[in-house]
């Protein structure tokens, strides 16, 4: 190839090196050069491609200014003209990789140019995109850098001079979700015949076709006397008591707290603060209720709307959570309000 | 987390901003909020505005807890 | 019940004054074989052809394959039921001319016919480019109603494969292959600790080109039923469905059914093979339920430790199979599903029309949606035409210059369920 191929990188304002959570409302902007993990990036595609410019995004501008950041990178990419586009990686931020997975998607649904982004399997982006665009798997962490950008390059460059991918574990990016028909070495009766002796000998066995988890709950029944009920507050928000005397960590949460608020109306700073490490706490900590609203809970049961607050509030960390994390926080406290007879839940998320 | 206690049978609302996610996790009940870092309030409103504005939230999801739905319902 | 299968390995097939095998060489009396045929007054007029291996040749649309054989001890001679009086099939001796087939060729009324080419791509994606095929193309009276015109394509076939057949009875086969398996309370006490497995065999049974016969019996109206492997590899089972030709059990995949022959092989080393049972495929959800039902209860009386289950067809079927599984594995018997997929043209869709959460043990034998091109043949057997009627093919499928774009669909046998062939899905 003669021509190097165009690059368009896409960054948060953390990688962009423009500043942590206070920047996160940061409105995108674009630099025609190298910023942050886009230099790396640049040297790994061995000389075939340039990264043209980078835009810069805070975290919360996107996701709360969705339609305005992506009017921005659609500008953006008419100017640029890239021949793909690279976002991330955004590991296991939750909002960053919502950003990643929205850019993807819409530039490949409008533009049909090639997107390679990373981020760990469990980032709610990756849903947003992974049919759409390349999402390299990565570690949940910014550790996982080194690891990244190697394979996002690799990609790349395969994308770029329009050669077919290999299977995804073999190029180290999490599977579209497409189903490749294919020849294998043994027919289809053999696969069955050993797949058989492999569960009678208890022997690990793959299946071909996995079945599609539909996992949705079905909505519990409504509350039917409002004013006799229990209702308990919840939070992923990470509010926790001054001095966080459970140690509850402020990213990929291992446990959750309870802590009892019967006799409180309100929860005061300082005494209630926020040890979440995903967001801008400022907020928070300046009135913990606009996280957990007890104040006005307690104010709907002194008006006779609600029965009662229940005594105790629930509290983890969201960030980086890993959802069997969450999934086993939600059925251990969820046993707890069954055993008290909570009649409802309000879960607050940041 | 929100489904894992709703499979108790315990109604849930889950009150969140980036509500995609919310729907991505199997929230039923959804009451969409304010910001990230201050889903049930607003620090730019005067104090009377911003706890009228919280009162409300919060009554939206009383509101949810109260009706019975089938599938994932915004509550906004 | 013992089986013994003579090959007679067939190197190429020819057209002469009379029918013969000589070293390997297959020769055909051609008049002869269409007087035979002629013998049944619906049929008006019958061509034939021969399709060898690396030609560039395309049959279509193709309806069955039929691989040639004769009984040369014991009873069960022809397709008893069907073509000759009812006996009992699986025992005895049956000379193969192995490497042979017959194919049917002919529009008929459906879509469900296929196509096989014999070189280069498509003949990558279909089992019976790798035979030397006789082709038989036959037309028929005016005024038959389409179940018998059907009938008539179907008899056709298997009595062709009949006549040539006779060509092997006294040749001495190059390979005996034997399939012997005492009663099922004999086999377990010889061997008594291995598990015991069943083959549950589904069979589209769901009217006109959509059926498969039993001994003749049209397996629409019976309950899941008990056969000895033996059977069905002895010419028990004949198709009588041009369902969508990529995943439809031809009455030669049925001699040589696939799961058989590899159950059979761990017979006595690794399982115990208690036997096949047949099991139709419902259009009615009352239908699914009974014989998913029943077909488990024999699972359970027989003492099954696991079961495989094949599918013919997609769409419906896949709630039968999936039905099967759920309930044997309810009731302890590990299951394994072979299956295809329709994951749409893109392969990005859901490739079953159901799920259960049992089903965790499932080989696919491909998405029937890819799409293949298959370049310009020099001859074409049957109506290229007609590839835009077939499942799997479409308006404008056939390009200007012969050039066939289709769905593995209209490839016969191509995503076989009993997985005869070597194709399956992976994802990326």
């Amino acid at each position: 190839m003669s021509e190097k191929f165009k690059v368009l990188y896409y960054v948060n304002q953390f990688f962009g090196q423009v500043g942590g959570e206070d920047k996160a409302g940061m409105p995108p902007e674009y630099r025609p050069e190298k910023v942050g993990p886009a230099v790396g990036f640049e040297g790994a595609l061995q000389g075939e491609g340039e990264v043209v410019g980078t835009i810069i995004c805070g975290d919360n501008y996107f996701n709360e200014h969705k339609e305005e950041a992506l009017e921005f990178i659609k500008k953006t990419i008419k100017e640029t003209a890239p021949d793909v586009v690279v976002a991330g990686p955004a590991f296991n931020a939750g909002r960053y990789g919502m950003a990643c997975g929205e850019l993807a998607k819409t530039v490949v649904e409008e533009f049909n140019k090639p997107v390679v982004t990373g981020m760990y399997i469990e980032n709610p982006g990756v849903e947003i995109c992974k049919d759409k665009a390349i999402v390299v798997s990565t570690a949940d962490s910014a550790a996982g850098m080194r690891k990244a950008l190697p394979l996002m390059a690799a990609i790349t460059r395969k994308l770029a001079k329009g050669i077919e991918l290999d299977a995804p574990a073999k190029e180290g990016y999490i599977p579209q979700g497409r189903r490749k028909t294919l020849f294998v070495d043994k027919r289809g009766s053999q696969r069955a015949v050993e797949m058989l002796l492999a569960r009678f000998k208890g022997e690990e066995f793959e299946t071909e076709l996995p079945m599609p988890v539909f996992d949705q709950v079905e909505p519990a029944p409504a509350i039917k006397d409002l004013s006799k009920a229990t209702i308990a507050l919840c939070t992923s928000g990470g509010i926790v008591p001054q001095g966080n005397p459970d140690g509850i960590q402020s990213a990929s949460a291992q446990k959750w707290g309870k802590y009892n608020i019967s006799e409180l109306d309100s929860l005061n700073a300082p005494d209630f603060y926020s040890t979440h490490g995903g967001y801008d706490t400022a907020f928070a900590n300046d009135n913990p209720n606009r996280v957990v609203p007890l104040d006005i809970l307690r104010e709907y049961e002194k008006e006779g709307v609600i029965g009662k607050v229940y005594d105790w509030f629930f509290t983890t960390t969201g960030t980086g959570t890993s959802v069997s994390n969450a999934k086993k926080f939600g059925q251990e406290i969820g046993a707890i309000l069954k055993e008290a007879g909570v009649d409802g839940v309000i879960l607050t998320s940041t | 987390m929100v489904k894992e206690i709703e499979r108790y049978g315990i109604p849930i609302v889950h009150m969140a901003t980036i509500t995609t996610i919310s729907e991505s996790v199997g929230a039923n009940r959804i009451v969409p909020t304010v910001a990230i870092p201050h889903p049930v309030g607003n620090p730019s409103l005067s104090a009377e505005d911003e706890h009228a504005l919280r009162k409300e939230l919060v009554g939206k999801a009383l509101k949810a807890l109260t009706t019975e739905i089938t599938e994932t319902t915004h509550f906004d | 019940m013992k089986l013994e299968i003579g090959r007679i390995k067939i190197k190429d097939i020819q057209f002469g004054d009379r029918t013969f095998v000589q070293d390997g060489f297959l020769t055909v009396d051609k008049e002869a074989l269409a007087a035979f045929l002629k013998e049944d007054e619906r049929i008006k007029d019958v061509s034939i052809d021969i399709a060898r291996p690396g030609e560039k040749v395309r049959i279509i649309p193709v309806k069955d394959v039929i691989e040639p054989r004769v009984k040369v001890e014991g009873t069960g001679a022809g397709f008893p039921g069907v073509t000759t009086k009812p006996s009992q099939c699986g025992q005895g001796r049956t000379h193969v001319l192995y490497g042979a087939a017959v194919v049917t060729v002919g529009d008929i009324v459906g879509f469900q016919e296929g196509v096989i080419d014999m070189w280069g791509e498509g003949a990558r994606w279909t089992p019976f480019s790798k035979t030397y095929n006789l082709t038989v193309d036959i037309q028929v009276v005016e005024g038959l109603d389409t179940h018998t015109h059907e009938e008539t394509v179907r008899l056709a076939g298997l009595r062709a494969a009949e006549f040539i057949g006779q060509a092997g009875k006294d040749v001495e086969p190059d390979e005996l292959l034997t399939y012997e398996m005492g009663g099922i309370f004999e086999e377990t006490a010889k061997y008594p600790n291995l598990p015991k497995v069943l083959y549950a065999e589904m069979m589209i049974t769901q009217g006109l080109l959509h059926d498969t016969y039993i001994y003749g019996v049209n397996a629409q109206h019976i309950l899941p039923t008990l056969m000895h492997p033996n059977e069905e590899l002895d010419g028990a089972v004949i198709s009588g469905n041009c369902v969508a030709a990529c995943d439809k059990i031809t009455t030669y995949q049925h001699q040589n059914n696939s799961v058989i022959l590899d159950l059979y092989e761990k017979h006595g080393k690794e399982i115990n093979f208690l036997g096949v049972i047949m099991v139709p495929e419902h259009t009615t959800l009352t239908g699914k339920l009974r014989a998913s039902d029943y077909t488990v209860k024999l699972a359970k009386m027989l003492g099954a430790d696991g079961v495989i289950v094949s599918e013919e067809g997609y769409g419906n079927p896949d709630s039968d199979l999936l039905m099967i599984c759920k309930k044997c594995e309810k009731a302890g018997i590990k299951t394994v599903l072979i299956t295809d997929e329709c994951a749409g043209r893109d392969g990005m869709s859901q490739g079953l029309a159901d799920t259960v959460p049992e089903a965790v043990a499932v080989v696919s034998c491909g998405n029937v949606s890819h799409v293949v091109t298959l370049p310009p043949a020099d001859k074409v057997i049957g109506n290229a035409e007609s590839i835009s009627v077939l499942a799997g093919g479409w308006k404008g499928a056939l390009l200007e210059d012969g050039t066939l774009q289709c769905e593995l669909n209209a490839v016969i046998g191509s995503t076989s369920e009993i997985g005869y062939h070597y194709v399956t899905c992976r994802e990326y």
